[in-house]
């Protein structure tokens, strides 16, 4: 592969500029603000966006951190009743997107909701509002902490049993083990699951919305729909992704040298058995935690679902679309993502050069990117891009094709390409990195040709990585909101806005369903990531 | 090798599933143009589950057929916008009039003449102009808790942010076109700084803010509020339903200029390909079958002087509308906008 340097270093180039082209678009609207704007938001609504964003990392951020953290440990450290089903289970909330538990629990907590009902008429006094700062905070928590947990848990099982012991022989109680120890011992993969959770944090908007807690996030499409004003919305979008630069930086810092831990077995670490009293206690926090997390939205959903089908707005037919409208987008966005994952790793390691495989990273940018972001830079490249192209042809051929990226498959495709990428990078690259030269080499000596070696070496060592990256895409695709809203093209509704449009108008029977759906979908990565086991076992 | 295989033949499948998906517009385009069945294309910022009906059954009357999309209003008019001369879109629907003078002045939407829709809807309720015209009436206004307040406490909007009601107010968020409009109404009555000081007011009051006008009735009706403005139809929605709700409705401001009123509007885009149907289709909504279903699915008003609105609303009566035209709201949106910031409506 050497052979083509020139090659390799124009496809991974190309790949990298079309990935970072909507990054960059937003970068410029910076550069040159409109000042109008900028001015009337300045002292009123853009101070408070800032400040809600700040205190959700914040208060989401020390929140998953003791919810995560504690967690991992308590599992991982102890024995009580139910703790090996609890490990497990305990990821399960990963699988709920924000803005679906953001919806029930809008509707279970809220005044008019069965609690508050409850209460007051048991109680007779009145619980706090839910759509504040606080509602938002407690339900990003709950769905997020799953990432600091299983990170954490992976970077307990990294620690050798030895530094453990040795705390222990020095007369650390279990506890201060934690935090003396096993906490510093795996800060890399605390920080990590905690730059995951607050990238979830800002690109969220959905959720903060139903909670009234306007974010930077959710500044962005206020300022468009609202001022029609789509410069001021990518000029917001360049302040978000200082934000998230930031976020980067000081995850980088955090980790250190260190690389991602993923794999290793928790070796020898003898698990204190928690027993009477402490075992129970052990037990209802974690059932707590389940109950909150999952086991609520997911019979709140089910028993709307249930309702929802004997009354006669419900189209099933209109539910077979959105889902079929999803599952396209889904499956053509993690093929594409995996293609481009399987080309840049492909190309940047047979390339071998260190420079070229750090513009693959770069590259791979966009997941620490808000949606928003990435939704409203792509619709400026793409107008741009459709106007040059009818500009050009008419010019010289007289025809014009029409809008053959903007609001198209084709379009939405391509941002969510740049927004996912990464997950599937990861995947592929770490899988790629197995196959040394002397697996290749060995195959030659053995007489393989070319095609053998692919057929039979190559593709079956990486086939596993190549799919798991995709399944994280389809998941994450499924999900997402904000790139959608933004960019989809007409009557193509999918699960997830329809669930946001049917929320945002109350009629939680039409958005059971559909959420549910995200929800069961959202379970396949959980359990892929339970099956891999290297992070639990 | 087994996973292997399942999984090229997984990436074939998803690829022939995309390129489906990719080309499937541009099939059904070609369709409409080769047969001669007559169709005319919706943009509808009206939810499913209301236009079917209507649709089909202008279908019966005319043999044109109606495709529709269906989109937040802004989302429709940005669309309409970026496709330019290529949209695909006859008629742009809207339920907010701000979004339809918008898209009126952005060129988005084309003048039509037409005598039928002139003696069918009432000058204040159309585009002076001609480029849309109002369909159905919907009237934002005040609701009350019937255990907690009397009518006589109430009075106008205006009145609303008067300290009596600190803490019983449910409002919808600025966010909501809905909200946006009613306070364009408020500065074209009072001008910029006196509306500021009203709005500022309702904020000062300590509202709930809660975006659905759903919710807000509900929890009226629980207690969590004493007053909410919201459409008039999801109380009838409610009150359909259920019929014994602790919630009423009360006409606003009928004192000086009246209740403020929104609509549902149609406009033909500048673009369409299909002009006389999608004229045709206008024409229709404006007549007296039209706007009975039209009006009916959802508890609208009709704006045709000779229709009867449904049942459960005629039950409350006549009262007096705010007579300004609508087109006035879109005019005055952005302010209207601005002036919420301003005052930390959120």
């Amino acid at each position: 592969m050497r052979r083509f340097p020139d090659a390799a270093g124009i496809a991974s180039l190309l790949i990298f500029l079309l990935i970072a082209l909507p990054i960059f678009a937003v970068l410029v609207e910076v550069a040159v603000p409109s000042v109008e704007v900028w001015r009337s938001i300045g002292k009123t609504l853009l101070p408070e966006m800032i400040k809600n964003t700040l205190l959700l990392l914040a208060g989401v951020g020390a929140a998953t951190f003791l919810l995560g953290v504690s967690l991992a440990w308590l599992t991982f450290a102890y024995r009580f009743p139910g703790s090996r089903v609890f490990e497990v289970l305990l990821i399960l909330p990963l699988a709920v997107p924000t803005y679906v538990l953001g919806y029930v629990y809008m509707a279970t907590f809220d005044y008019a909701g069965p609690v508050h009902t409850a209460v007051r008429e048991l109680f007779g006094f009145t619980l706090p509002e839910i759509r504040s700062g606080w509602g938002a905070m407690a339900v990003m928590s709950l769905v997020l902490y799953p990432y600091v947990y299983v990170m954490a848990r992976a970077g307990f099982a990294q620690i050798s049993a030895t530094s453990i012991e040795v705390s222990r022989v020095l007369g650390y109680s279990k506890f201060e083990t934690l935090v003396k120890a096993a906490l510093p011992l795996s800060r890399p993969a605390v920080a990590a699951g905690m730059a995951l959770v607050m990238m979830e944090v800002l690109t969220d908007f959905a959720t903060v919305r139903f909670f009234n807690f306007p974010t930077l996030s959710e500044g962005i499409i206020r300022i468009w729909y609202g001022r029609m004003n789509l410069k001021a919305a990518m000029e917001l979008a360049g302040l978000l992704l200082l934000f998230a630069l930031v976020l980067v930086w000081l995850e980088h810092r955090l980790r250190g040298r260190a690389r991602y831990y993923q794999r290793g077995r928790a070796e020898g670490i003898e698990k204190e058995r928690l027993s009477g009293i402490r075992g129970a206690a052990a037990s209802v926090f974690c059932t707590a935690v389940i109950t909150l997390a999952f086991v609520l939205p997911v019979v709140q959903l089910l028993r709307w679902s249930v309702e929802e089908t004997s009354a006669p707005s419900a189209s099933f037919r209109m539910y077979m679309g959105l889902l079929l409208n999803s599952l396209t987008l889904s499956t053509a966005a993690a093929a594409a993502c995996a293609l481009f994952a399987l080309v840049l790793a492909g190309v940047l390691q047979s390339a071998g050069s260190r420079r070229l495989r750090s513009v693959g990273r770069l590259s791979t940018m966009g997941y620490s990117v808000p949606g928003a972001v990435i939704g409203v830079g792509t619709l400026g490249v793409l107008s741009s891009f459709d106007r040059s192209v009818n500009a050009l042809l008419e010019s010289y051929l007289g025809i014009t094709v029409g809008l053959i990226t903007t609001g198209t498959i084709v379009g939405l495709i391509y941002a969510y390409t740049v927004k996912f990428i990464t997950v599937a990078y990861n995947s592929v690259d770490s899988s790629l990195e197995r196959i040394t030269p002397n697996i290749i080499g060995a195959a030659r000596t053995l007489g393989a040709s070319r095609f053998r070696i692919l057929k039979d070496v190559q593709l079956p060592i990486i086939a596993p990585g190549v799919a798991a990256g995709a399944i994280l895409v389809f998941v994450d695709v499924m999900k997402e909101l904000p790139i959608t809203l933004i960019l989809r093209p007409f009557g193509y509704d999918t699960l997830s806005v329809w669930v946001w449009q049917m929320a945002a108008e109350s009629m939680w029977g039409g958005a059971a369903l559909p959420a549910l759906t995200i929800v069961l979908v959202g379970m396949i990565p959980v359990t892929y990531l339970m099956r891999k086991g290297g992070v639990l076992r | 090798m087994k996973v292997w295989r399942s999984i090229s033949m997984g990436l074939l499948l998803l690829l022939v599933a995309t390129a489906a998906g990719c080309t499937a517009p541009e099939k059904e385009a070609a369709d409409s143009e080769g047969t001669q069945e007559k169709v005319v294309y919706v943009y509808s910022a009206r939810h499913y589950g209301q236009m079917e009906p209507v649709f089909q059954e202008f279908m019966k009357e005319t043999g044109i057929e109606v495709r529709f999309t269906y989109g937040k209003d802004a989302e429709l008019r940005e669309r309409l916008k970026a496709e330019g001369e290529f949209t695909p879109a006859d008629v742009y629907i809207s339920v907010d009039a701000g979004n339809l003078w918008l898209a009126a002045q952005e060129g988005l939407l084309q003048p039509v003449k037409s005598d039928v829709l002139e003696s069918n809807i009432p000058q204040n309720l159309r585009d002076p102009e001609n480029r849309w015209f109002g369909l159905t009436m919907r009237i934002r206004t005040i609701v009350y808790n019937t255990e907690r307040v009397s009518p006589q406490e109430l009075s106008t909007y205006e009145d609303l942010a008067d300290p009596k009601w600190k803490n019983r107010l449910c409002l919808r968020p600025s966010t909501k076109v809905y909200t946006q409009s009613l306070v364009a109404s408020l500065i074209a009555a009072h001008g910029e700084e006196k509306a500021e000081e009203i709005v500022r007011g309702w904020v000062e009051n300590n509202p709930k803010f809660i975006d659905s006008d759903t919710r807000i009735i509900e929890t009226v009706a629980a207690g969590g509020c004493d007053v909410g403005v919201v459409m008039h139809y999801y109380l009838a929605r409610l009150k359909d339903r259920n019929p014994d709700l602790p919630v009423d409705i009360f006409w606003a401001n009928q004192e000086d200029r009246g209740v403020h009123v929104n609509i549902v509007g149609a406009g033909v885009t500048r673009y369409a390909k299909n002009r006389e149907e999608a004229i045709r289709l206008i024409e229709w909504l404006s007549s007296e079958k039209g706007q009975k279903l039209f009006a009916d699915g959802n508890f609208e008003y009709p704006v045709n002087p000779r229709v009867e609105p449904h049942p459960i609303v005629k039950e409350w009566g006549e009262f007096k509308m705010d007579p300004i035209n609508v087109a006035e709201y879109g005019r005055l949106q952005k302010r209207a906008i601005e002036l919420m910031e301003r005052v930390g409506y959120r």
